[in-house]
């Protein structure tokens, strides 16, 4: 009955409240068979035995107590069940974001943001249905029909004959039918997704449709869009719910027969009432459990489409990250360059090395400028001083120690980074900046808008520092998200610098601004940047160029202006340019 | 309470499909009251031990039952998709026409895919509508009242007493579950955009979060959201659990009830047995379509809310409408600009002060400036996205306001960074440009914007956004489309700045070949081949800082002059970095 065996390893740590739901369940099962006595009982009494009301008050308090115990016990089933789903989904959502959090931003960068948002969220909330309906259901459609046959049997076999051949039929059209119409009902609902993919593209590109005045003319074609998906998806539907139409008539249909059966025993003596009206209260309540399988199952399935995606995060093979030592603490981190040997790695699926056996040093306080053309491998190489990613083959050491024997967080604590796109949270422009430190002082924040040109930015800003930005809040430029990150640098003040320079070249004073303050930055520190500034290069005490994954040349400005090559033939063809 | 009316009357139209669906619906449910009954009816009547023939009329009952419910139930199923279908079009539609004269400037805040994905997420649940929220109650009303009638015929007091029990699960039972449940629905679905955001936070910040070891922190922040989610979930499964069994109870009370209040009248001999076991049967079934109403309250608070959220994107006022009596597009192309000012609506700064200048027909002139001077604003206004807040742009001494802005956007050109492409053939995309052109002309545009090898893929989908184009292939099918468009005026802005420096020389070239004799502004923060301009136009912070051809901004100390030498002074084979 397709039980995914990796999420019903899930359940097995969670197994009490699922257990307790069961119980509880079948016990409200077995309240219902106690109802229906009673009743046909009552009824009996007043029809055939015509009791006075006064004597079937017995009668009546067991129907009504049975009747309290019940919803008590079925309501216990349900929220039992439902306990159980919320820890499985609890632990499934923190297994799932620590692990993304592992993953990293290589990865994150490499999925579509959207549908990892939507796995994240929606994928661990349609596992609920499963859990909570369907999984029990498996059960207590299997349970509650057999101990309602077992009930009817010693009054009235021939009709338990009749439902156990006929309870079959409704998992047999299930399969049978379920099988073709539930693949015709998938692709409708592939379809339908991109129908509203449809709507979403349209909405999204409506400014270019004004721009060639065609947004009024696009209404007929959502039109015609949503009245061709209607009559595709009609077509689909009347075969596929031909399946309930067969389930629903194999319940009607066996009521009927046994209604017909046993009236017709009644009049032959072969039964008394009371029990024939006992088995006809139950009639529908056995076939009652199979058909809801059917309903959950399809709640249940879009659970199981959804928890492949999760358990596809889930098996992503992790960078590993050693748990290390921790002792850099111990050592002034600054005093040490940072030595890279035979550094390697490629990135997944590709053939060719983005870094190809690179060795340098990066000499300790000082910085160091690498260049190249785009694809060269720059990002790589930043990337791996990052330890977003972890080299093929090679180290990068410090002191004479890999550095990816130091745990991450330790690492990344000596770091200050300066992306060249820096990201904005949802959250104001003051806690935007405290990123680098959480505990800044109302005068050290002050200083590091000063320091990076913001003080005059945050004037403009209506609510000043507490102006929300962000995805929900204004939006800021490039250049403004550049300073930003700067000052989180600045607040966060470690000893290793990682830079990746703006390459737009747009504001003379903001650069001439933005310039002086990462210089003070760079000034003392280990500083890495990927240089697009003539000037930060030839300021830089090391250039180290790259070009294919590979080192084609290091050195300062004027030593490689002294050697020639790649270096040299750049600068000369710019200045040719100029002239 | 007026967001549901509102709603409403958006599915009028399909009146006559939902009450048709929701009269089978009905029927589906009297079946099933009819199956029970007539079989109680057998057994009641067999008890009596009449002649063969009496059971007659039951067995044809139960037979004719059986099988109507099972084929009243699929056509409910075909009849109410159906009808979900067409007012999921009409919805989709209507919004379409709402959305369409407010785009782009009332639109600014949903820039991300995500919200406006949350958007098209409303309109789907809106669909539901009817299935959910208007059909469960019409059903239930005409079961309580065909109850009224048959428990009618046999006491006054049993039909008052069923009706009362109605009226509790109908009334009573949603009204609790409402007040119970008050505040979790709106809670849970804040809580939900709350993680919408984190996730956000998450995948696209990941790379600080670890870096300024807040990674652990931002997990344990969408932890306790998740948790507090689940919190309400919690409570949100109990209160619903608590609904379905207290509609249990209530039909085990009204089954109580009704006999108490019957078999006295059956001991006088005033009713027969029959019916006595017959009517109870009757109760039973006719709770069925109680059941849902609980949700349906439920679907109606947070349709409620989709609804509430639509409506304030929707009731917002157009930036721009047509003049009732649009003067016809000049013939003369000669464009003016005239003290034009512009502030964002929130925003405490002028985009544009009081802007001068004017381009005399077949010219070509350049708006340069750092970013944020104000550059696109112009461009914004040109195509009337927005409205000057002061003074006006003419087009032949035409003020552009009274001009139709369909016949405005359709004679002027734009190419923008960022070509939007629409989820569509190469086809499709262009002939949003020319919706009447021949494949030829679509050929010879092709390969006059350098295309040529895409004039054999006119078919091919070019993907989500046109995501299997390069930078390159976007900008160019952009150029494409203006060739076929072939309008007298061109407006470029930051038409290269995405593409890597060889791309952006092919580009520029084919841009200067097209538009020979046509009126056109370059908006360009890049100073490049900029001899070629007959007029450029310094824009910084809003104002016009300098004006004049290359060779005369050059000779001026100035801000020209200093965006130059920034942009010349690094080679740029070092470090051209393409998108």
């Amino acid at each position: 009955m397709n039980i995914d065996r990796r999420l019903f390893q899930l359940i097995k740590k969670e197994r009490a409240p699922f257990i307790l739901s069961i119980i509880s369940g079948s016990i409200a099962s077995g309240m219902l068979i106690a109802q229906a006595f009673y009743l046909s009982k009552i009824i009996d009494g007043a029809f055939i035995q015509k009791s006075a009301i006064n004597n079937l008050i017995p009668l009546f308090g067991f129907f009504g107590l049975f009747s309290i115990l019940r919803m008590l016990f079925n309501w216990s089933s349900q929220t039992e069940a439902n306990r159980g789903t919320l820890t499985i989904r609890k632990k499934l959502f923190t297994l799932l974001t620590e692990k993304v959090g592992l993953l990293g931003p290589i990865y994150t960068r490499s999925v579509q943001s959207g549908k990892l948002s939507t796995t994240l969220l929606k994928g661990v909330e349609a596992l609920d249905a499963y859990y909570s309906q369907y999984i029990p259901q498996i059960f207590f459609a299997l349970f509650t029909p057999l101990l309602i046959v077992a009930a009817i049997f010693p009054d009235d076999w021939i009709s338990g004959v009749i439902l156990l051949a006929t309870a079959p039929l409704i998992p047999l059209f299930m399969i049978l039918i379920g099988k073709s119409a539930s693949a015709m009902t998938e692709k409708q609902w592939k379809t339908m997704s991109r129908m509203s993919g449809y709507f979403l593209d349209v909405l999204q590109g409506l400014p270019t449709l004004k721009l060639f005045a065609q947004s009024r003319e696009q209404r007929k074609s959502i039109e015609e869009s949503g009245e061709n998906f209607r009559q595709a998806t009609m077509r689909v539907l009347k075969v596929a719910f031909l399946s309930s139409l067969t389930l629903e008539l194999v319940g009607t249909i066996g009521t009927a027969v046994i209604a017909v059966g046993i009236g017709l025993r009644i009049m032959k003596g072969q039964i008394g009432f009371q029990p024939a009206l006992f088995v006809l209260l139950l009639t529908p309540d056995f076939y009652l459990p199979l058909r809801q399988l059917g309903t959950k199952f399809h709640a249940g399935m879009e659970g199981v489409s959804a928890s492949k995606e999760i358990f596809a995060i889930l098996e992503q093979p992790a960078p590993l990250h050693s748990p290390g030592v921790p002792a850099i603490q111990a050592e002034p981190f600054v005093r040490y360059p940072l030595i890279l040997n035979n550094l390697s790695y490629s990135y997944p699926g590709s053939e060719v090395a983005a870094i190809d056996n690179i060795t340098a040093t990066i000499a300790a306080g000082k910085t160091t400028a690498i260049i190249g053309p785009s694809g060269a491998g720059k990002s790589t190489l930043i990337n791996l001083l990052l330890r977003f990613q972890e080299p093929a083959s090679g180290s990068i050491t410090m002191n004479g120690r890999p550095i990816h024997e130091i745990p991450l967080e330790e690492w990344h604590r000596e770091i200050s980074w300066v992306p060249q796109h820096p990201y904005l949270f949802n959250a104001t422009l003051k806690e935007n900046i405290l990123l680098g430190r959480a505990d800044a002082s109302e005068k050290e924040i002050s200083d590091t808008l000063e320091k990076t040109g913001l003080l005059s930015f945050v004037r403009t800003l209506p609510n000043g520092l507490e102006t929300m930005i962000g995805e929900q809040g204004s939006r800021l430029s490039g250049g403004e998200a550049q300073r930003v990150a700067l000052a989180r640098a600045f607040l966060k003040n470690a000893p290793l610098l990682v830079l990746d320079e703006p390459t737009s070249h747009t504001d003379p004073e903001l650069e001439a601004a933005l310039r002086s303050s990462i210089l003070e930055l760079m000034k003392g520190r280990t500083t890495v940047v990927i240089a697009h500034r003539l000037e930060t290069i030839m300021r830089a005490e090391q250039i180290i160029v790259v070009s294919k994954g590979r080192i084609t040349g290091k050195g300062t400005h004027d030593e490689l202006i002294e050697a020639g090559g790649f270096y040299r033939d750049a600068l000369k063809l710019q200045q040719e340019e100029c002239v | 309470m007026k967001t549901f009316i509102r709603l409403t009357a958006i599915v009028r139209p399909y009146f006559w499909w939902m009450a048709l669906a929701a009269l089978i619906g009905f029927a589906t449910t009297g079946s099933g009251i009819g199956l029970l009954m007539t079989s109680a009816y057998i057994i009641a009547k067999a008890a009596l031990q009449p002649p063969m023939a009496a059971l007659q009329l039951g067995i044809v009952g139960v037979r004719f039952f059986g099988l109507a419910r099972g084929v009243l139930r699929y056509a409910e199923r075909l009849v109410s998709h159906n009808t979900t279908f067409r007012i999921l079009a009409k919805l989709r539609l209507w919004f379409y026409d709402a959305l369409e004269p407010l785009a782009p400037a009332r639109l600014l805040h949903f820039r991300s895919g995500d919200l406006l994905q949350r958007i098209v997420d409303d309109i789907q649940s809106l669909e539901n509508l009817y299935t959910r929220v208007l059909a469960p109650p019409v059903t239930a009303i005409l079961v309580a009242l065909l109850m009224w009638v048959l428990a009618g015929t046999y006491s006054l007091q049993a039909a008052l007493l069923i009706l009362c029990f109605h009226l509790l699960a109908g009334i009573g039972v949603p009204l609790l579950t409402m007040l119970l449940g008050r505040g979790l629905s709106v809670g849970i679905m804040n809580r939900k955009t709350d993680q919408q955001l984190l996730a956000l936070d998450l995948i696209q910040g990941i790379g600080e979060l670890q870096v300024y070891g807040r990674l652990a922190g931002h997990l344990e922040e969408m932890r306790s959201v998740e948790s507090a989610k689940l919190q309400l979930q919690r409570k949100n499964a109990i209160v619903e659990g608590l609904q379905e069994s207290l509609t249990g109870l209530l039909m085990n009370g009204a089954v109580l009830t009704i006999l108490w209040a019957l078999i006295p009248i059956v001991s006088t001999g005033a009713m027969n047995g029959i019916s006595l076991a017959v009517i109870t049967l009757a109760v039973m079934a006719s709770f069925e379509p109680f059941i849902p109403l609980p949700a349906a309250v439920k679907h109606l608070e947070a349709d409620r809310h989709a609804g509430k959220r639509l409506f304030e994107i929707l009731d917002a006022k157009p930036e721009t409408s047509s003049p009732a009596a649009p003067v016809p597009f000049p013939a003369n192309r000669a464009i003016k600009i005239e003290k034009l000012s512009f502030t964002y609506p929130g925003s405490l700064t002028k985009a544009l002060d009081s802007i001068c200048f004017s381009v005399p027909a077949g010219q070509h002139i350049a708006i340069v400036g750092p970013s944020g001077a104000g550059k696109s604003t112009i461009t914004s206004l040109f195509m009337r996205f927005w409205n000057s807040s002061e003074g006006g742009i003419s087009i032949g001494d035409v003020d552009i306001s009274l001009l139709d802005p369909e016949e405005l956007r359709r004679n002027i050109s734009l190419v923008s960074q960022r070509t939007y492409l629409f989820a569509e053939t190469i086809r499709e995309n262009l002939l949003l440009a020319k919706p009447d052109a021949t494949d030829e002309e679509l050929r010879k545009a092709l390969s006059q914007a350098g295309l040529i090898n895409f004039a054999s893929k006119l078919d091919e989908w070019i993907g989500q956004h046109g995501m299997k184009l390069s930078g390159g292939e976007r900008q160019r099918i952009a150029i494409a489309r203006i060739v076929l468009q072939n309008a007298p005026m061109i407006i470029l802005d930051e038409a290269t700045a995405n593409l890597d420096g060889i791309t952006e020389k092919e580009v520029t070239d084919t841009l200067s070949s097209i538009s020979r004799g046509k009126t056109m502004i370059t908006i360009t923060h890049r100073l490049k081949a900029m001899d070629q301009y007959d007029n450029i136009i310094v824009l910084d912070k809003g104002k016009i800082v300098a004006q004049g051809v290359h060779e005369n901004l050059m000779n001026r100390e100035g801000l020209y002059h200093r965006m130059w030498e920034l942009q010349h002074a690094t080679p740029a084979v070092l470090t051209e970095v393409p998108e």
